[in-house]
């Protein structure tokens, strides 16, 4: 067991907030159903209403805008099935939430660096009538690469399709004015903020009419039905008041991701940088050591006590390469050489030198550099799954 | 026993345990943990923290399991007891009208008038998908007629939704009856047990349920998490609601909120263990209760089956009152007129008109919820507030 722990996968999932904790502690000691009419009712319901401005605030949205669901992914699925469209044009960098949600979209292409081609989506558009819903993210999960998203509206709402914008890793990083984006439906999660995993939330603009996915009680307004999570709903605020509260931390993320960024390539200057050219979230750095599997970079690290993921994620218990990455232009080989490192609240310029002097060895060991010979590496033991179940991704 | 005086401080005595429940102190405890330091994202499988906080939701699935004499491998964690009914009923009648082999379509649902909102608002997308809904009357008890239901489940009947307790009534049916009766006919069994889990014993073997789902908070566990336990074997097959990630073996995609898991996990193990005890203190309680306010006020009537109910769980008709003033006059008892739902709605109770009610009695109609933290001197001093509000009433 290593002295210190690096826990660079901020992407995944952020630890919660000392100050969010003890928020949800307060809230989970409280109990009451919103909906009840009785004192305990009412002071549970004035949780949630305030923390629904928080939310609302942090993408100068307002409170009436936000529907409270169980996490990004059931957002990005309420808001493709909800919308009321048929035809889906999604980019080829979303989530497997966006891409399992609407099966039948037609794709949009990305650059080299990760960025949606806006002709590609203007081709789309002119080539079939029918009203669609765009789905683009703000940021993409394993790039960090920022999208024109404000342009691509601008460009739907020009042929009639609304846009839907999955923010849940962009919310809290970038600076978010979810009109002036013009978006019509937006994703949020708390858990890649600070707040706690199992609440997220869906913004909605007043001129859509939402299908709900799950009927009954009636709650968030009709538009999905469920005793709310009080305590995960005020977590979710308080880290959202937080982020908005925060403008210096995106300057010292880049500070720590640029100073990680240079010490690899130090190391290995034949290393990819995916979407190095793009504008970047200011934590994400996706970085190939080529000839070197993700799943032997990670293990390796995580030996060094230094958490990463690899670019690949799977869902199946078998590794396949990143979809992102290889929309990107990446090869197989590639993209199975890539690992995500993601910074947040808790990282500091410790973790940087931990990755950095962890990542290095490995590179020496694995005989790049110097043109030693190759020490044999170990082939990676197969994923751990879940009881009988295949291994799922995890961001 | 509580030191402090029923009712004093605006703290009002809570007795609406059906609507939700405070979360278990030793509950949040085991929770806690999994907030700050043991945060990592259950799916990560390639660091520590992902290890961690995995073996932890899978400690927490297999104390689920224990409780309704399932394997661990059979539950499927969701957002609450709404999409654990929602992914059950669309999920498995969707799954069956695609992949059915047999000669006639199954595309009939069966269900009851006394449902839960979520439970009848699902089964109506399902008929506006092409299902045919049979939605049946109970009786007078709140009981399911079983000659009605087994009239009901024909060879094209894809799924039956019953629930195990009602949530204003209290009411228990007869699971294992149902279950016999829907094996032999070859259509899936469903069971809201939202309020029957962690209250009264549920075994799916023994009881032949296929489809049975759990809320957190309804037993002393957190809001936002609830779970579905879904069969194995024979495999009951669904359409998932979430795509995406691929988690919970493909049935509900979404990063798994580990603390939330862990407090459901604990809230069953906790209500496993105290069940037969808490049961019996409970039943005392509410007799008590009962006494105490029929002895004063004997035209009041209990609505629902006397015996098979909750041991929590009272529904009482105070004839020629409305409940709403009846409440508003008494704000140191937090009881309901309803479900919590639609409490904020007017509208008389679609339950207790399902029981034959008329309106008049329905909006004459309290629940009453008593639980783990229920005193006798709540008890007490609810009875007194209750009958003093009443004489106001009718004083007037």
């Amino acid at each position: 067991m290593p002295d210190r722990l690096a826990y660079l996968d901020h992407n995944a999932t952020t630890p919660v907030h000392p100050e969010v904790a003890a928020a949800v502690a307060a809230a989970l000691a409280l109990g009451g159903n919103p909906s009840s009419v009785h004192a305990a009712g009412r002071a549970a319901r004035r949780a949630v209403e305030r923390a629904r401005a928080e939310v609302a605030a942090l993408i100068g949205a307002e409170p009436d805008d936000i529907v409270f669901v169980s996490g990004g992914s059931e957002a990005n699925q309420l808001a493709l099935r909800g919308c009321g469209r048929e035809r889906f044009i999604v980019s080829a960098i979303e989530h497997d939430s966006v891409l399992g949600a609407v099966p039948e979209a037609e794709i949009l292409p990305v650059t080299a660096d990760g960025v949606v081609d806006r002709d590609a989506l203007a081709r789309l558009l002119a080539a079939d009538r029918r009203p669609a819903l765009v789905s683009v993210m703000l940021a993409n999960n394993e790039t960090g690469v920022i999208q024109p998203v404000a342009e691509l509206a601008a460009l739907a709402h020009a042929h009639g399709a609304l846009l839907h914008c999955d923010a849940v890793q962009a919310a809290g990083k970038l600076p978010i004015d979810w009109r002036r984006l013009g978006a019509d439906l937006l994703s949020l999660s708390a858990h890649k903020i600070g707040g706690p995993q199992g609440v997220g939330a869906l913004a909605v603009a007043p001129h859509l009419e939402l299908r709900p996915a799950q009927r009954g009680g009636g709650q968030e307004g009709g538009r999905r039905a469920g005793t709310e999570n009080v305590p995960g709903i005020v977590g979710f605020g308080r880290a959202a008041a937080i982020a908005a509260s925060a403008p210096a931390e995106n300057a010292r993320l880049a500070a720590l991701r640029d100073e990680a960024e240079r010490l690899l390539r130090a190391i290995a200057p034949e290393a990819r940088i995916f979407g190095a050219a793009a504008p970047r979230l200011a934590n994400t750095l996706s970085i190939t050591m080529p000839g070197v599997r993700a799943e032997t970079q990670v293990m390796a690290l995580d030996l060094a006590g230094v958490m990463v993921s690899a670019g690949a994620a799977c869902s199946s218990g078998k590794v396949r390469p990143s979809h992102v990455l290889r929309a990107m232009g990446a090869s197989a080989e590639e993209a199975a050489s890539a690992i995500r490192i993601s910074f947040g609240w808790s990282s500091t310029p410790e973790d940087v030198a931990q990755l950095a002097a962890a990542w290095g060895a490995l590179y020496a060991r694995a005989g790049k550099g110097r043109g030693e010979a190759p020490a044999p590496l170990p082939d990676p033991p197969p994923l751990a799954g879940g009881v009988g179940a295949p291994q799922a991704s995890a961001a | 026993m509580s030191a402090r005086q029923p009712g004093a401080n605006d703290r009002p005595v809570y007795l609406d345990y059906q609507a939700t429940t405070p979360t278990d102190p030793r509950v949040l405890a085991a929770m806690l943990p999994y907030f700050t330091e043991k945060f990592g994202n259950p799916h990560s499988a390639s660091h520590r923290f992902g290890h961690e906080a995995e073996a932890a939701v899978e400690r927490a699935r297999a104390q689920v399991a224990a409780l309704i004499g399932a394997e661990p491998r059979e539950i499927v964690f969701t957002s609450g007891a709404t999409e654990s009914n929602n992914l059950a009923i669309k999920g498995a009648a969707r799954f069956l009208r695609a992949h059915s082999r047999d000669a006639a379509p199954r595309d009939r649902i069966v269900t009851l008038a006394t449902e839960h909102k979520c439970v009848l608002e699902a089964a109506a997308r399902l008929a506006e998908e092409g299902f045919a809904l049979d939605c049946l009357p109970v009786e007078r008890s709140g009981l399911v007629d079983l000659e009605r239901l087994a009239a009901a489940i024909g060879p094209r009947t894809a799924l039956v939704s019953v629930m195990a307790a009602n949530n204003e009534i209290g009411v228990i049916q007869p699971l294992a009856a149902i279950g016999a009766l829907c094996r032999e006919r070859g259509a899936l069994f469903h069971t809201d047990a939202a309020q029957a889990a962690g209250k009264i014993p549920l075994d799916v073997a023994a009881m032949g349920i296929d489809l049975l789902s759990i809320s957190g908070h309804k037993i002393y566990g957190p809001k936002g998490i609830g779970a579905l336990y879904v069969r194995r074997r024979p495999r009951v097959r669904l359409m998932p609601l979430i795509d995406g990630g691929g988690q919970e073996r493909g049935f509900r995609s979404g990063t798994l909120p580990t603390p939330l898991c862990v407090g459901l996990g604990e809230a069953c193990a906790l209500a496993a263990a105290e069940m037969a005890a808490e049961a019996a203190r409970l039943l005392a309680l509410r007799r008590r209760l009962l006494d105490a306010v029929t002895r004063r006020l004997p035209e009041t009537q209990l609505n629902g089956d006397a015996e098979r109910r909750l041991p929590g769980n009272l529904n009482l008709a105070f004839p020629g009152i409305d409940a709403e003033a009846l409440l508003a006059r008494c704000p140191a008892v937090a009881a309901s007129t309803g479900s919590a739902c639609s409490s904020a709605s007017i509208e008389p109770s679609y339950v207790l008109r399902a029981l034959g009610l008329d309106a008049a009695m329905a909006a004459a109609s309290v629940r009453i919820g008593l639980g783990r933290f229920t005193t006798e001197a709540e008890v007490d001093f609810a009875a007194d507030a209750l009958v003093a509000a009443i004489g106001d009433l009718k004083g007037r």
